[in-house]
């Protein structure tokens, strides 16, 4: 432990902590705008300066250890003059559009200027007018923006191990780009967000598409359109920061009822959508499991090499042939994250046999909604429009990533929205969402388990899997549904199930960065011949899962993360059905129309392939 | 009187110092340098032995690095050292090496230099075939020492240690936070030492001579000797190595500058200018140090275009790392070119005080800290000729 003073008060913290730690536990607020508590420090803004003692040198106290006998001082007239000029420093190359700019009053900068009550800027401006890149259609990147905090870059590189964005030029010149100053969406970007979700400023944020939104709900009035909307798992315990609730707040009936006061025809909910993907997903996993213990048994082969993939994965590289339906090597790796899936098909694509071919929730309620309820509902498909709320700005490009997402015979979902457009969307119509009374989602797809809302945090997919795995497996309800194991936010957990006397070895890996030392350990069980870790992975790109995703409210930090996760839980814990199978209508839907998981119908709506990508487009 | 004194290039029999090094206890060896009183040389002047013995602390392999990205504006010592003295400069690397119980080296070589890149490692090569680099050194198979030459690209931040290390990890060059220092995680997470070349030559001379013979240089808290690069307004410039404690006047006087010779920039663009009526102080750590930047300007040099020419070479050359530094050297560019334009006043030079203090007090690493210098010193010993720009 070390002692020292800040502001005259003491303090007692563990051996490294930094003077912004210590100082935030006794509740002194230090400026800063470079520094994420995601992040290691990078100490380039030059806001968190403090003094030591009589010492005439200031430190950084984001990066400097409180030390035993120091005296801290965090304010004084120096101090607030010397951060008010840095301030202006920022400010003399940072256009000042505040009332066009995506991040008006959500803006770090803005509120410091704020705080700081600069009135006068001294400094000449200096703009740099850098092209703004919308390349990827989920992420835009306006470098002119950029203060040059770093943040960005230290995600894409430390947390996210996708290496799309970095510094270039030198000095004055200094400015973010795509690595090697392509356009974003011809590099290694997988459209994560997580620099958006990190960015202080206007720098980088989602592509808002709330116009086309507003266009199309336009024509309903007309009936020339059916708009019909999903939210997604992630989205209810976070839509409410926006409106001053507490993280992790879960307003889901609220939330359908603002959706109906947009103008949207039906609201339906993803939780619905993610028990269906678990039924296919679920059986694409006891299918491979069982051939692969079944071809063991029968000394076929060595249960390391049945287990590991080889030649019987090739088939599912092509995927939908119905012949081959939900076969497949082991590990199986989930595919609901469209980030990850960018990520395996542009890093790892010798794993792309591991892929599970089951579509993302926000895909399969896409095609569902184009086919079974336009049937239902008689529509013609060509006249819905099909919106997605989803925390991810991934979700924008997976909405046309391959023809497959095309499988109504029209695009299955039209627009996805962020969580942050949907606030704005609701902000802008005026509607009171928090004194709206609840209200239910529309049926069958708006029906959900416990199973289907956990989709939404790290862990999730797996636990959902794993309480249908259970029943499909041994015909039988398990008594305690809930995989503890796999819940926590620490970057890789591993668990072993057992199922009536068969060891199930799964991991589930969130945040990009991560997903690497787990792929690693499969490879070289692949390589040696040897049985492979686990038998079945889940994989989300953002930290703590969907609800630390990319299109998210501003401010997420593990303790955001940690409240959106219980919010996710206590949704669990409440519901009647808390097993995907369980459904009334996920059973409906498959007696009325999809027949059985991994049906020729399901293929074609529900599954989707995977082809190898270049990291880089040329 | 100062003494003007040969040791830095002086010749030592190949391997005497090594050999008596390898003979001598890694803790001796520090202490001998501890006792000598060595300092960088490089400017900053930390003690070289502390330096050590923090890497030696650590008890992990370690790493040393020769800083030879000599990029301070009117220093070319450096460079004269390894053309004449490599060997002697790596055999202090191995020295090192066998006291801080480094496996890996580098000597990180200016861009710039790249001409002497084929004669360093030929000689790296000769001291390796008589093993005094490499595998098994002199005989002992428990002491290996790998040295690899590597080439900077041209960034002046790189000359600061913990970009220069960011470098030979192929990232950008930035500085890294501090702590932890080098000497703690340094080239990979090694603890490494980082030595300038002048520093590193100085050192089989200590070790061969012993710490008092060192300690008889220079004054009491500056020992030995130091090189100076010495160009500008004067009959004889050139490389001169002086004992610590030489005024600038008697400085003037062995390089035959001129009655006229109005200011000396000590210490390149981030140094001290000395007018005048600074002559007779001493360059030491404790007076006016440097790292060997010595420009002489008479009469007829205009302070205004001297000031204007650091200031831009500040601004091509800051990381763009941290706001203060990279915005400030921007935005006191922009000020200093009103005074071409007839635009400055008294006001303009107020304000830039007040952003120099911010960059000093704000920026991250010690070339935006120390920007501010030579802006201070000149508007304050040369404002008339500012003003009249």
């Amino acid at each position: 432990m070390v002692k020292a003073k800040i502001n005259g008060k003491l303090v007692e913290v563990a051996e490294g902590t930094t003077v912004l730690e210590a100082a935030e536990k006794i509740h002194v607020r230090i400026p800063k705008l470079c520094h994420n508590d995601d992040l290691e420090p990078w100490a380039a803004c030059g806001l968190c300066i403090v003094k030591n003692g009589r010492n005439p040198k200031m430190l950084r106290a984001c990066c400097t250890p409180l030390e035993e006998g120091m005296d801290i001082i965090t304010t004084d007239a120096e101090l607030v003059q010397t951060r008010k000029t840095v301030i202006e420093l920022i400010l003399s190359t940072h256009p000042d559009d505040c009332l066009a700019c995506p991040r008006n009053q959500e803006c770090e900068l803005q509120r410091l200027a704020a705080e700081f009550g600069v009135r006068e800027q001294p400094f000449p401006k200096r703009l740099r007018f850098l092209p703004i890149d919308n390349s990827t259609g989920a992420i835009v990147l306006n470098p002119e923006k950029c203060i040059r905090c770093g943040r960005c870059v230290k995600v894409c590189q430390d947390m996210q191990n996708v290496w799309a964005v970095e510094f270039l030029g030198r000095g004055e010149s200094t400015r973010i780009a795509p690595a090697g100053d392509v356009l974003l969406g011809e590099g290694p970007c997988i459209r994560c967000g997580q620099c958006a979700a990190h960015c202080p400023v206007g720098a980088i944020y989602e592509n808002d598409q709330t116009t086309e939104v507003w266009e199309a709900l336009m024509k309903t009035g007309e009936g020339e359109k059916t708009c019909v909307v999903q939210i997604a798992p992630a989205v209810r315990v976070a839509l409410g920061e926006a409106f001053g609730l507490k993280p992790g707040t879960n307003i889901t009936r609220k939330i359908y009822a603002a959706l109906r006061r947009l103008g949207f025809d039906a609201v339906f909910d993803t939780n619905f959508a993610a028990d269906l993907t678990i039924m296919e997903e679920g059986t694409e996993f006891v299918k491979r499991f069982t051939a692969a213990m079944k071809d063991a048994q029968a000394g076929k082969a060595p249960a390391a090499a049945v287990l590991s993939g080889g030649a019987a994965g090739a088939a599912t590289l092509t995927g939908a042939a119905a012949g081959a339906a939900l076969e497949g090597p082991l590990p199986l790796i989930t595919t609901c994250c469209p980030a990850w899936v960018d990520y395996l098909e542009k890093y790892w694509p010798d794993m792309i046999p591991n892929f599970s071919t089951s579509k993302s929730p926000q895909q399969m309620m896409g095609a569902m909604v184009k086919t079974y309820w336009a049937a239902m509902a008689k529509i013609d498909a060509a006249k819905i429009f099909s919106v997605a709320i989803m925390p991810c700005t991934a979700k924008k490009y997976e909405n046309s990533r391959d023809e497959t997402m095309y499988s109504s015979g029209h695009k299955d979902v039209d627009v996805t929205l962020t969580t942050r457009e949907l606030a704005r969307m609701i902000k802008q119509a005026g509607v009171d969402i928090l004194e709206l009374p609840d209200e239910e989602a529309d049926s069958p797809m708006g029906h959900y388990t416990g199973a289907g809302v956990i989709f939404g945090a790290t862990g999730g997919v797996m636990e959902a899997a794993l309480r249908t795995a259970y029943t499909l497996v041994t015909g039988e309800e398990l008594k305690n549904v809930e995989f503890t194991s796999v819940r926590s936010i620490s970057g890789i957990k591993e668990a072993r199930i057992d199922i009536k006397g068969t060891e199930i070895r799964v991991a589930v890996a969130h945040q990009m960065g991560n997903i690497e030392t787990v792929l690693r350990r499969v490879k070289k069980a692949k390589d040696e011949g040897v049985e492979v870790p686990w038998h079945f992975i889940e994989v989300m790109a953002c930290r703590g899962g969907c609800i630390g995703g990319g299109g998210q409210p501003y401010g997420c930090t593990d303790e955001v993360r940690k409240l959106r996760i219980r919010g996710i839980y206590d949704d669990d814990d409440k519901s009647t059905y808390r097993a995907s199978h369980l459904n009334p209508y996920i059973k409906k839907v498959y007696a009325e129309f999809l027949e059985e998981p991994g049906s020729h119908k399901a293929h074609k709506l529900l599954h989707t392939h995977y082809t190898p990508k270049p990291i880089y487009m040329k | 009187m100062a003494r003007k004194i040969d040791v830095v290039f002086s010749d030592v029999e190949p391997g005497a110092a090594l050999k008596k090094a390898m003979a001598m206890k890694p803790e001796t060896i520090i202490a001998v340098l501890k006792d000598s009183n060595l300092r960088g040389r490089g400017g900053a002047g930390f003690p070289t032995g502390l330096k050590w013995e923090s890497a030696r602390n650590q008890g992990r392999p370690a790493c040393v690095i020769c800083n030879a990205d000599e990029g301070e504006p009117g220093t070319f010592k450096d460079k004269r050292i390894l053309e004449l003295r490599a060997a002697k400069v790596v055999e202090a690397m191995a020295i090192c090496a066998r006291a801080i119980g480094a496996t890996r080296g580098f000597i990180y070589l200016r861009g710039e230099y790249n001409y002497l890149r084929k004669e360093i490692e030929e000689t790296m090569a000769r001291l390796e075939e008589n093993h005094l680099i490499g595998e098994s050194i002199l005989g002992d198979p428990g002491f290996s020492f790998d040295l690899q030459l590597r080439l900077g690209s041209g960034a002046y931040v790189c000359g600061e240690e913990t970009a220069l290390i960011d470098s030979l990890e192929s990232r950008r060059g930035e500085p890294r936070n501090k702590p932890p220092f080098p000497t703690e995680h340094g080239f990979l997470g090694m603890p490494t030492v980082v030595n300038n070349v002048e520093t590193l030559a100085l050192v089989p001379h200590i070790i061969l001579n012993g710490a008092e013979w060192f300690r008889d240089f220079g004054t009491r808290t500056s020992s030995g000797s130091k090189l100076f690069s010495v160009s500008g307004d004067c009959a004889k410039p050139g490389i001169y190595e002086f004992e610590y404690g030489i005024t600038i006047r008697e400085l003037l006087k062995e390089v035959e500058a001129g009655p006229a010779t109005k200011a000396v920039q000590i210490g390149g663009a981030s140094g001290y200018c000395a007018s005048a009526d600074d002559f007779d102080k001493a360059i030491s750590f404790e007076g006016i140090p440097t790292g060997g930047s010595i420009i002489v300007f008479d009469q007829s040099r205009s302070m205004f275009k001297i000031l204007k020419n650091f200031v831009e070479f500040f601004q091509e050359e800051s990381c763009g790392q941290c706001t203060p530094c990279r915005e400030g050297c921007s935005r006191m560019l922009e000020g200093i070119l009103k005074f071409e334009r007839s635009e400055g006043s008294s006001k303009v030079i107020t304000d830039l005080l007040e952003l120099a203090e911010t960059m000093s007090l704000a920026s991250k690493c010690g070339f935006g800290q120390s920007v501010p210098n030579s802006f201070r010193t000149i508007v304050s010993k040369f404002r008339d000729e500012i003003l009249s720009a």
